[in-house]
């Protein structure tokens, strides 16, 4: 078996399998714990007016700009370009489109008719390298800031490690990096992505998963007592 | 080896200077050799006294054969081909049954140590019986003539990588050349088939230097093994592009784009079709309209549908995928149910 063989099939195969029990037995971990009772008279009993609080935390606030302006750009600009680069270049729709195959019959063509819009390469190559640049500007923010560098740990940096490499990986692949077969960029790269998703339910990543919950959470609660948002 | 040069025996052939000069040029240049070497090449080959080759077909389809021998009509190649003193091949020869047998018997017996092994199919290791040749089992049969060769060469994927008697489950357990012989040098020349102007080329490097061209880390020739298909395709542009074909019939097959959505195995398949092409230069399967399957690798009768786009993979099944849900679904509950509990332990407390 080759590395490619490997990285296509039984390696993929269990790093999907890891990456759907990780985040199930995470997330109804974390989602089926009980809550404590809040005896307290609320101060707002239109506490659902907190779920505003999932969007409000997606945009900085004005009085806290000038220190959260260099993560809050960076952070969009590797998000955006991260999942474009996920979702719309045409190898990963191909992908995509086999899984629902595998999964339900068909693909979201042929059930919706509507076709799964994909982006130039040009314009993902773009997208990736932007996604790449703004990881290694917070990644030298964490390290040359010292409260930052003060509160990273193992996850902070192995997290970023297994987010920035297979867009590395991919971007050699396609760009066929001199000097190394494509069959090996291609291996590296698959096996980039299922040490991503093997990493992804038991690090910081999960947060992809938790993020707007928590924020949700953390509405209601601050609505029901007052709180300003 | 015959005491006729190879330009005596091209030359009754009625092959011109000219023409054999065209076919020098062309070989030394599909080998990768400095064009100043041509007329080292046309003088060593015109001296070259031909050599002894004996040709075993195992478990094969007769496919590689066919294509050496009859793809190009008759080209200088085949006539190349004929003016080796190829001593035993049981699907050209006259000779059948014992009487063959006896030939490459004394071929073998007067050229020890120096003849030319070229060896398709693949080897049945299982039951002696599953392929035999005048009750000889293909594996002893290989042994014994591997152990005179100066070289051999695998011929076709299946020689070279087990090809599709090796595909699984493999009820032969059949394997490759290199898999039985271990000790003289194997010159893989994968495809299915292979094509034919790299078996001539391999074997006029062997008559005109008597050496072995270098090989790739698979034992193939890196001369047309070197680079992909996909990097030479002319399709290639497209799929930078970003244009592919969707279906064997639509607007995009029709302009030509690239066709890495039918499943075309291009990107990781080293041979020379998109250099050399195939029925005398006219085209390769791609130019033809169809993805590349991918033949000139080991094992590509396993590697998924070749219909399947490369970036497919094998994921799983919609069984193993729900089997995650279900473990996965069991684990967070049995850990809220725990964490439930030491919560009330605690308050309990």
């Amino acid at each position: 078996m080759t590395l490619l063989e490997f990285a296509r099939g039984p390696g993929l195969q269990w790093a999907i399998t890891i990456f759907i029990v990780g985040v199930l037995w995470r997330l109804l971990g974390i989602l089926l714990l009980r809550t404590k009772k809040d005896l307290s008279e609320p101060r707002n009993p239109a506490a659902w007016k907190g779920l505003r609080l999932i969007a409000l935390r997606s945009w900085p606030r004005r009085e806290f700009l000038g220190g959260t302006a260099f993560g809050e750009v960076m952070g969009y600009a590797f998000h955006i370009g991260f999942l474009l680069t996920l979702f719309f270049y045409v190898p990963h729709v191909l992908f995509f489109a086999d899984v629902s195959r595998g999964l339900i019959g068909t693909d979201l063509q042929t059930l919706t008719g509507f076709a799964w819009p994909t982006l130039p390469n040009g314009i993902v190559t773009l997208l990736a390298a932007i996604s790449v640049a703004a990881l290694v500007a917070v990644l030298i923010h964490r390290i040359v800031n010292p409260v930052k560098r003060l509160i990273s740990n193992f996850d902070d940096y192995f997290s970023w490690f297994v987010t920035v490499m297979p867009l590395v990986t991919g971007l050699a692949a396609f760009a066929h990096f001199v000097g190394w077969p494509y069959e090996r960029l291609l291996a590296f790269h698959l096996l980039s992505v299922e040490l991503l998703l093997v990493w992804f339910p038991f690090g910081k990543l999960m947060h992809a998963f938790t993020i707007f919950a928590a924020r949700g959470a953390t509405g209601l609660i601050f609505e029901r007592r007052g709180a300003s948002l | 080896m015959s005491s006729i040069t190879v330009g005596e025996f091209l030359r009754s052939r009625g092959v011109t200077r000219r023409d054999f000069l065209r076919f020098c040029t062309a070989t030394t240049v599909a080998l990768g050799l400095p064009a100043t070497l041509v007329p080292r090449v046309a003088a060593a080959l015109e001296q070259a006294r031909r050599p002894s080759v004996i040709w075993l077909p195992f478990q094969e389809c007769t496919g590689c054969t066919e294509s050496i021998t009859r793809a190009h009509g008759a080209t200088l190649e085949s006539l190349l081909f004929e003016a080796i003193s190829l001593d035993y091949q049981h699907t050209l020869q006259a000779a059948a049954g014992e009487a063959a047998e006896r030939a490459r018997e004394q071929a073998m017996k007067d050229n020890w140590g120096r003849y030319l092994l070229i060896v398709d199919g693949s080897i049945p290791t299982g039951n002696p019986g599953y392929s035999t040749i005048a009750g000889h089992d293909n594996l002893s049969m290989l042994k014994e003539a591997a152990e005179g060769a100066a070289a051999i060469i695998a011929l076709g994927s299946c020689a070279a990588f087990g090809g599709i008697p090796g595909a699984q489950p493999n009820p032969t357990g059949a394997v490759a050349v290199a898999d039985v012989v271990k000790d003289k040098p194997i010159v893989n020349v994968s495809g299915c088939p292979p094509i034919p102007v790299v078996i001539t080329a391999v074997l006029t490097q062997y008559v005109t230097f008597g050496t072995l061209p270098e090989l790739d880390a698979l034992g193939r020739p890196k001369a047309f093994y070197g680079q992909t298909i996909h990097d030479r395709c002319y399709r290639r542009p497209f799929y930078e592009r970003g244009q592919f074909a969707d279906s064997f019939d639509d607007e995009g097959a029709r302009l030509g784009w690239c066709l890495y959505k039918l499943g075309c195995r291009g990107p990781t398949t080293y041979n020379a079709c998109a250099t050399v092409k195939w029925n005398n230069g006219t085209s390769f399967p791609i130019e033809a309209g169809h993805g590349c399957i991918g033949c000139a690798e080991p094992g590509f009768w396993d590697n998924g549908g070749f219909y399947r786009p490369l970036s497919t993979g094998n994921w799983g099944s919609a069984r193993t995928i729900g089997t995650a849900i279900g473990v996965g679904a069991a684990l967070g509950v049995a850990a809220a149910a725990l964490a439930r509990k030491r919560q009330r332990d605690a308050e309990g407390a």
